[in-house]
C-alpha cells in the first residue's frame, strides 16, 4: 500500500507558497489573541506575588518572552537569508525579510520593559551590562538589516546584502545567551534549564503561554508580511494576476 | 501593585502599542498595495502604451 506523499519542495515557490500562507493566516492569529488574553490572565490574577520583586516582577512575562523572540527571530532570519544566498532561493530571501520587522519590534520590546523592569528591581533604568548591550547590537543588527535592504532597489542585489549582514551578525545571539555567565552581569543566570525551573508552576505557566502567544503572534505577522512582499516583488507574474483576481 | 503600576502597566501598554502598530502598518501596506495595483494596470494598458507613443 503506498502512501501520497506531499511533496514540501513545491512550497518553495512563491506561487504555491502564497495561497497556502494565506490560509494559514487565521490558524495562526486568532490562537494568538486567545494566548495573549489567557496569559494576561494566569500572569496578573494567577502567579502569586513574588517575595523578593514584589509585583513587578509580573513585567517579566512579556520582557522574558520578547527577549527569546528578538534572539529566536534573528537566527532564523540569519538561516532564511542564507538559505536564499546560498541556493539563489526567492521565498526565503522575502522570509528573511519579512522576519526583520517582527524581530526588531520584540527586541525593541524587551529593551523598553527590561528598563521599566530595572528601575524598581535595580534602581536604574539602563546600565551598560553586557546582557543589555549585546541586546542593544541586536537591535542595531536588525534596523540595519532593515535599512541596508530597503536602501537598494534591485531585490537580488539587496537580499545578498542583507544575507552577508544576518550571517556576521548571528555571532551575536550567543553572545547575549551567554553574556550572564561569560562576564560579570546584573542580569541573574538562566531560571528556566532542560532540567531544572526555579520559579512556581503558575509563574511559569504564565511565562510559557505568553511565550507560545508571541510565537504564533510571530508566525502571524510575518506570513501576512511575506504575502505582501510577494505580492510586491512578483507583480508582473501571470499567477499572481490570477490568485488575486 | 500601586507602587509598581508605572512600571508593569507601562510594560505591557508599550508592548501591545508596539505590536498594534505593527499590525495597524501591515493594513496600511495592504491598502497602499490594493491602491496601487488598478493605477499599475492602468498605466501598463495597450490603450495606455499607444497614448504614450503618440506624446
Amino acid at each position: 500500500m503506498s502512501k501520497q506523499r506531499t511533496n514540501w519542495y513545491k512550497y518553495a515557490a512563491p506561487a504555491n507558497f502564497y495561497p497556502l500562507a494565506g490560509k494559514m493566516i487565521p490558524v495562526f492569529a486568532v490562537p494568538a489573541a486567545l494566548l495573549f488574553v489567557i496569559g494576561m490572565y494566569v500572569g496578573f490574577f494567577v502567579a502569586p506575588t513574588e517575595s523578593a520583586q514584589g509585583e513587578s516582577y509580573r513585567i517579566l512575562f512579556i520582557h522574558v518572552p520578547a527577549a527569546w523572540m528578538g534572539m529566536f527571530l534573528y537566527v532564523l532570519l540569519a538561516f532564511y537569508a542564507g538559505l536564499g544566498w546560498a541556493f539563489n532561493a526567492r521565498l526565503a530571501s522575502m522570509m528573511a525579510t519579512a522576519i526583520a520587522p517582527t524581530g526588531a519590534i520584540f527586541t525593541l520590546i524587551s529593551l523598553i520593559t527590561g528598563a521599566l523592569w530595572g528601575k524598581p528591581a535595580w534602581g536604574v533604568y539602563w546600565v551598560w551590562d553586557a546582557r543589555m548591550t549585546s541586546t542593544l547590537i541586536l537591535m542595531f543588527l536588525y534596523i540595519g538589516f532593515i535599512s541596508l535592504q530597503s536602501s537598494i532597489e534591485d531585490p537580488r542585489r539587496s537580499d545578498r546584502a542583507g544575507a552577508v549582514l544576518a550571517l556576521v551578525g548571528v555571532i551575536n545571539v550567543p553572545i547575549i545567551y551567554f553574556s550572564v555567565q561569560w562576564w560579570n552581569s546584573l542580569h541573574q543566570g538562566a531560571t528556566i534549564t532542560a532540567t531544572k525551573i526555579k520559579m512556581a508552576p503558575s509563574m511559569f505557566a504564565a511565562m510559557i503561554i505568553m511565550t507560545a502567544a508571541c510565537w504564533i503572534y510571530s508566525i502571524a505577522v510575518v506570513l501576512v508580511r511575506v504575502r505582501y512582499i510577494i505580492r510586491e516583488r512578483e507583480q508582473e507574474s501571470p499567477w499572481l494576476a490570477e490568485v488575486t483576481a | 501593585m500601586p507602587k509598581y503600576a508605572f512600571y508593569v502597566w507601562g510594560s505591557y501598554g508599550v508592548s501591545f502599542v508596539l505590536l498594534g502598530a505593527e499590525v495597524l502598518m501591515l493594513m496600511m501596506r495592504k491598502r497602499n498595495l490594493k491602491r496601487r495595483a488598478p493605477v499599475e494596470a492602468e498605466t501598463e494598458s495597450p490603450l495606455n502604451a499607444s497614448l504614450q507613443g503618440i506624446q
